[in-house]
């Protein structure tokens, strides 16, 4: 069975890239390009992937609320992504690079005594979702 | 082909099991367990797989899904407290997983013999939380 957990978190970015020229950022990016940056009220899905225990339980969901709490909502909420975020530092924070540092640091301090990370998605907006395995 | 057809329904529930000790329940259902019970706007989302039928351009007739989800799951699990109104949720937790799992068991035999194949059942219990079954595990 499989328990997906979503967490709103808000923040700002802003697309740019240090190794394009100004009108080449401007051309790929967009209107996520404009100077000052952007904010979304993003959700992030947590789902993970195991058999229902004899207390009628697939993952511990108060110890997953605390352990994604504490690594990505808590230090990501109405923070710049760009500018606040070590693991975040020098990449242009698309929500496909987002999502793969979430996974990344969610997967590095996974206990070993949860059930089996399957995948998170991210909604940048309702339109725009983003997953991975 | 996948088809989904989403229902809603409102009901109570307590999670605690009765040979744990207080403090042992507080710690695996957290305020899940306070022992009055509380409520939520269940959602859930049945998905069935079949071929379209080249005659009607349909997997399965909607109403019949809809019968069925209303007949087996909606119209006996809305405004009910799950533990005292709905066995076996007087044996067993009513959790997520647990009523996702009956809620399988209840329509997968009226939905094979209506000729539709149960695919997976979502249960969301609020709109942050929710649960996939597939028949397996």
């Amino acid at each position: 069975m499989r328990l997906t957990r979503r967490y709103p978190f808000s923040a700002s970015h802003r697309l740019h890239s240090p190794a394009l020229s100004d009108e080449q950022n401007r051309e790929i990016f967009g209107k996520c390009n404009h100077p000052f940056g952007h904010g979304h009220d993003y959700v992030l899905e947590v789902s993970v992937q195991g058999q229902v225990d004899a207390h009628g339980r697939v993952a511990p969901i108060e110890a997953l609320d605390r352990l994604v709490n504490g690594e990505i909502v808590s230090r990501y909420h109405q923070r710049n992504l760009n500018l606040d975020i070590e693991e975040l530092a020098g990449v242009v924070p698309t929500t496909e690079v987002l999502a793969a540092k979430i996974r990344e640091r969610l997967a590095a301090s996974w206990p070993a005594e949860f059930p089996k990370l399957d995948r998170i998605r991210i909604f940048e907006t309702e339109r725009n979702i983003f997953e991975i395995a | 082909m996948l088809l989904t057809r989403k229902a809603e329904f409102s009901a109570s529930h307590i999670c605690r099991q009765p040979a744990l000790s207080e403090e042992q329940n507080r710690e695996l259902y957290g305020m899940a367990a306070n022992p009055n019970g509380h409520g939520h706007n269940y959602v859930v989302e049945v998905t069935i797989d079949g071929a379209v039928d080249p005659l009607t351009g349909m997997v399965f007739d909607l109403k019949k899904l809809k019968d069925i989800l209303s007949r087996e799951v909606v119209e006996p699990f809305d405004h009910r407290h799950l533990n005292y109104e709905v066995p076996p949720f007087d044996r067993v937790v009513p959790t997520a997983e647990n009523v996702v799992m009956e809620i399988w068991k209840r329509l997968e035999a009226p939905l094979r013999d209506a000729g539709a194949r149960l695919h997976n059942v979502r249960l969301f219990e609020t709109p942050d939380l929710y649960v996939d079954y597939a028949g397996r595990e």
